[in-house]
């Protein structure tokens, strides 16, 4: 039985581990060591708050322990220097001792680095998803590996290397700027999309588990979105989320399996998420709204404006497929492109033609793959045309 | 999970008062906070209770408008926040954390969701669900 102290305990490490982390990082320079100081002040809470109670300010009090740790840290690292130090004596003077340095109160900018470190282009991008959830959404590693569907060793295993690439790489804790920020921020929005559409297409796994990843990346999103307000991708990000997760509790049957957008009640979408992602979305218009999310969110947004499946504007969908496919020039855009155009013009219109988004260099492969549906596209709105799963799922999911 | 946050009417907030600048610029810094985290979906205030109107039914289902104000000011509300948490745990940390004052009281309620429901329940309705799916898709 988990006492109320340790569910207190879980929550203030929700709200606080992200930020303690973040301002632990900018101090000690070292991501893998700040988490290891904010793990310890987590364990001396489990300590001492049943006995103490919980402190009125419980992340100035994890802060303090994990401040405190930090120092000892430095210092035995600095003394073991000094000894080195006193061998070779031509090496520089060691550096100011953490207890002088100043704690500064730019704590939203520590947990926008905190992101752009967890998605460093220096790790795989399995590594990248593992740490912003951990360092940033505050999971335990047994939440990680039980949400990915692996052991918990093999979990801690790929979160100890990625600490010690970022170690090893000497990784700056800091916010890219100028041509490098939109490359990073894309890999951050990139891991994010990963961790929902893990939840949201997954179809293994306990159902508990997926749902949450869901609501992990939206918390997640809604963070960049507030951090790197300026970035329209962010806000597009969130809206894409958003109105997609607003279908979940529609989208499976009472059978367990999945209920298609067609045939879903849209009765059952969640209104409130469908209201703040389209918020969210016209921000991202406001700022741009040009970007591959941004025309996602915008396809999500019509069948989201639908009332029923008939009234789907599948001509406004197929003009949007055409802008991303002009962006992203995948294969299953393409095809989900081919799909919206058949929905619009009935299955004759998309043959000659990819449409003049397209790019010529795709013509060749678009026809081909338009000769290859050609017996399976539907002959009405109405009906569902059976393709690859995998090709439908972006449009009819 | 989903949890509504109400904020409960104060003798202040019933007479129609905003609060002092800095009351403002502390809900302000709080509001920030909370978007920081990612956890609010909506968020307002309510005019106070002497603007609003109740809707009474009777057992025939009769209805009767009232006027507001109404008596009872601290079961009143006098503003709402809707978040997205991962437990009630959360939301009390998190409403720990608001700058109120002066004997202010916040009410925290989960958002009914399928796993409030029993098992039996909710087959029940899905199975109606489904019923009444299929009789749209017939067009009856």
């Amino acid at each position: 039985m988990v006492s109320a102290t340790q569910q207190a305990i879980e929550a203030v490490w929700r709200i606080e581990s992200a930020r303690l982390i973040a301002g632990l990082a900018r101090i000690v320079r070292d991501v893998g060591l700040a988490e290891d100081l904010a793990q310890d002040a987590l364990v001396a809470a489990l300590e001492q708050w049943p006995e103490s109670g919980v402190p009125d300010v419980p992340g100035a009090w994890l802060m303090a322990v994990a401040r405190r740790r930090g120092v000892d840290t430095i210092r035995r690292a600095v003394t073991l220097r000094s000894k080195v130090e006193l061998r070779c004596r031509d090496l520089p003077e060691h550096e100011t001792p953490m207890d002088e340095i100043e704690f500064e109160p730019h704590v939203e900018d520590d947990v926008l680095r905190l992101f752009f470190i967890a998605c460093h282009p220096v790790l795989s991008v399995d590594a990248r998803v593992a740490l912003t959830l951990k360092l940033v959404a505050g999971l335990s590693t047994e939440e990680i590996a039980r949400a990915f569907l692996v052991h918990t060793t093999t979990m801690a295993a790929r979160i100890t290397r990625a600490k010690k690439a970022l170690t090893e790489a000497n990784v700056p804790f800091e916010v890219p700027v100028g041509e490098e920020l939109a490359d990073r921020l894309s890999s951050v929005l990139e891991a994010v999309y990963l961790v929902f559409n893990e939840g949201y297409t997954a179809t293994a796994g306990e159902q508990w588990a997926r749902a949450e990843l869901c609501q992990e990346a939206m918390r997640l999103g809604r963070m960049l979105a507030t951090l790197a307000a300026g970035e329209s991708e962010t806000h597009a990000l969130v809206a894409l989320m958003e109105i997609q997760a607003s279908r979940l509790r529609a989208r499976i049957g009472s059978d367990g399996e999945i209920v298609t957008l067609d045939k879903q009640d849209r009765a059952r979408w969640d209104r409130l998420l469908i209201m703040h992602g389209l918020a969210a979305l016209n921000r991202a218009e406001e700022i741009g709204g040009t970007g591959s999310y941004a025309i996602q969110a915008k396809i999500a947004a019509c069948h989201a404006g639908a009332p029923r499946a008939g009234d789907t504007d599948w001509v406004r969908i197929a003009s949007l497929y055409g802008d991303l496919v002009g962006l992203t020039r995948s294969p299953i855009v393409e095809l989900n492109r081919a799909v919206a155009v058949s929905m619009a013009d009935g299955p004759a219109a998309h043959i000659c033609s990819p449409g003049p988004a397209a790019p010529d260099q795709a013509c060749s492969t678009g026809s081909f793959r338009c000769r290859a549906l050609r017996p399976t596209l539907p002959l009405s709105a109405r009906k569902r045309p059976t393709m690859p799963h995998s090709a439908h799922k972006a449009l009819f999911w | 999970m989903k949890v509504m946050v109400l904020g409960k009417a104060t003798e202040r907030s019933e007479a129609g008062e905003f609060g002092s600048a800095e009351e403002f610029a502390a809900m302000d810094r709080y509001g920030q906070q909370l978007a920081e985290a990612g956890v609010v979906l909506a968020s307002d205030g309510l005019q106070p209770s002497s603007k609003g109107k109740r809707v009474a039914f009777d057992a025939d289902g009769n209805t009767t408008v009232i006027d507001g104000p109404f008596a009872e000011t601290k079961e009143l509300v006098a503003g709402f926040s809707i978040w997205e948490v991962a437990s009630m745990d959360e939301a009390v940390e998190w409403v720990k954390r608001a700058p109120f004052r002066d004997g202010g009281v916040v009410e925290l309620r989960k958002v009914l969701d399928a796993e409030d429901f029993s098992e039996s329940f909710a087959a029940e309705i899905s199975a109606a669900e489904d019923q009444l799916r299929a009789d749209r898709a017939d067009g009856r």
